[in-house]
């Protein structure tokens, strides 16, 4: 049976009711937090703002503290409520998804610590341009995906499984204008691996947000989309709705 | 679970077919009323062989009636109306050719207390096969035994089969029961209730006891315990005001339901 946003707020136990919505504003704060610190990393790259990108690295250390609060609340409910069909659903789908949320973190960080050797360095701005511009797609995608899971969106969560090949083929064309960048002149080395690695985060948190979409999909169908190709999915029947 | 069919969903949100797996009972179109009052309206469902089928539902959903119309227990009551069909393993169980007595051997049934008779361990499981007469005592006594190891109790009483059954703990009389019930060699076992009057290592007894048993019989298993239901059987079916809503594989049933009814109900929601 499909769900919608009121249906963990109807059981008999009022308390259960609470605890459920306490899961889900949890990963919903986790999921803003870590949105900002990818923009924030970013930003920080693209501003030359050193004392930005060092606070994102502080910060991870708050995201991963989210994480344990979540999976540790995630395993009272499972304990203490023993939850079926969607109420298991989404027990499952938030430890998951702050999994992804918590990888996410992992990869801003690692932005924020190329940027502070790239600002040092200071070796000019080769592949910003693409940094930019597949930073923005991947923000959007990790906020799509946010608002697919709070709102229970499959057809946002289906576009999202699809746009993932798109970075993926705007992260391989960055990386081959770069390797040009590298054969040309061997000192940018140093610094365009640097921008690689700013691009491969990118890239994963790209992943990432696809996890978090496929989530949605089976917290409100029950249908495991993992691992299977997006051309391949039934859209009619993950967007429908059933009785 | 790979060995399960893929069940093939009728309209009406139950299931009526079983592609792969044999049926044991099978019910057509049962409507049962005590009196004026429906317990039962049009249930159409099959019970796989060799496999754990639990009814759930609220308090007189009919799901106590419908385990009990299999082993024909409403024919004591002479104001039930009965309309439909039961089949086991084929047969009419109200055909004229079918003997009570004779398919309540077949069908045996424990009820929610233990009900073991005033008598020693050992006569209590023997009652059955004296009754049914033409074993001698070493043959008894093997058949004690193999009913009381097939109920898990063996271990726990063979130094005191001539102690009365009142001695036994709770837990204890009721796999007695069961034992009882399997010494006389049925096909199915029908369970109501089976582990509600018992403390939660009894009730873990009797559950192992269930998973166990389904190698050598089908059994039926009504329970207000939904985690119990998901612990144990092989298929749900969920029933509410005296009609079947669905019925499924237990894995998906507690996972996925399909209609807002079910999940409703093994979600602890106001409907």
């Amino acid at each position: 049976m499909d769900i919608t946003s009121e249906s963990h707020s109807q059981h008999i136990s009022r308390q259960f009711n609470h605890e459920l919505e306490e899961l889900k504003t949890h990963l919903m704060a986790m999921g803003g937090l870590v949105e900002k610190q990818v923009q924030d990393a970013v930003g920080a790259l693209l501003e030359s703002d050193s004392h930005l990108a060092e606070r994102v690295v502080e910060n991870d250390r708050a995201v991963n503290d989210m994480q344990i609060k979540i999976d540790e609340e995630c395993t009272q409910v499972l304990a203490r409520r023993q939850p079926t069909a969607s109420d298991l659903r989404l027990v499952l789908a938030v430890i998951r998804a702050a999994s992804d949320l918590e990888r996410i973190g992992d990869e801003a960080s690692k932005i924020a610590r190329n940027a502070i050797e790239l600002i040092s360095a200071d070796t000019g701005h080769r592949g910003f341009v693409e940094v930019r511009m597949i930073s923005e797609h991947v923000r959007r995608m990790v906020r799509d995906a946010l608002t697919s899971f709070a709102r229970l969106d499959t057809e946002l969560a289906l576009k999202l499984v699809h746009e993932d090949d798109e970075v993926d083929s705007e992260y391989g064309s960055a990386m081959r204008s770069l390797m040009t960048f590298m054969m040309e002149d061997a000192r940018s080395i140093s610094s365009v691996l640097s921008v690689m690695w700013i691009l491969r985060a990118l890239e994963r948190i790209g992943d990432h947000a696809n996890n978090l979409a496929e989530y949605v999909v089976y917290l409100v169908k029950g249908l495991d989309i993992r691992h299977t190709d997006p051309d391949d999915l039934d859209e009619q029947s993950i967007v429908t709705r059933k009785r | 679970m790979s060995d399960l069919m893929p069940p093939a969903m009728a309209p009406s949100g139950t299931i009526l077919a079983f592609k792969r797996e044999a049926s044991c009972l099978e019910i057509e179109g049962l409507c049962l009323a005590y009196g004026d009052k429906t317990a039962l309206r049009d249930v159409t469902l099959r019970v796989p062989r060799h496999r754990v089928t639990a009814f759930i539902g609220p308090s007189g959903c009919g799901k106590s009636t419908l385990l009990r119309a299999l082993n024909r227990l409403h024919d004591l009551n002479e104001d039930v109306v009965r309309q439909g069909r039961i089949r086991l393993e084929g047969s009419d169980i109200h055909g004229p050719e079918m003997d009570v007595a004779q398919l309540r051997r077949r069908v045996g049934m424990v009820f929610q207390a233990p009900n073991p008779f005033p008598m020693s361990i050992y006569d209590n499981v023997a009652f059955g096969l004296r009754l049914q007469g033409g074993l001698r005592k070493r043959q008894l006594d093997d058949a004690v035994e193999e009913a009381l190891t097939a109920a898990a109790l063996w271990e726990e009483v063979k130094d005191r089969l001539r102690a009365s059954a009142w001695t036994l703990s709770g837990g204890q009389q009721q796999r007695l029961v069961i034992a009882r019930t399997l010494a006389v060699g049925p096909e199915v076992l029908l369970l109501d209730e089976p582990a509600s009057a018992l403390d939660p290592i009894s009730t873990l007894k009797i559950e192992e006891l269930i998973r166990n048993l389904k190698a050598s019989l089908t059994l039926v298993l009504v329970t207000h315990n939904m985690q119990q239901a998901a612990r144990v059987s092989d298929y749900t079916a969920f029933l509410q005001q005296g009609e079947l809503v669905e019925y499924g594989p237990t894995d998906s049933l507690f996972t996925n339901p399909r209609l807002a009814r079910t999940e409703n109900y093994i979600t602890g929601r106001m409907a």
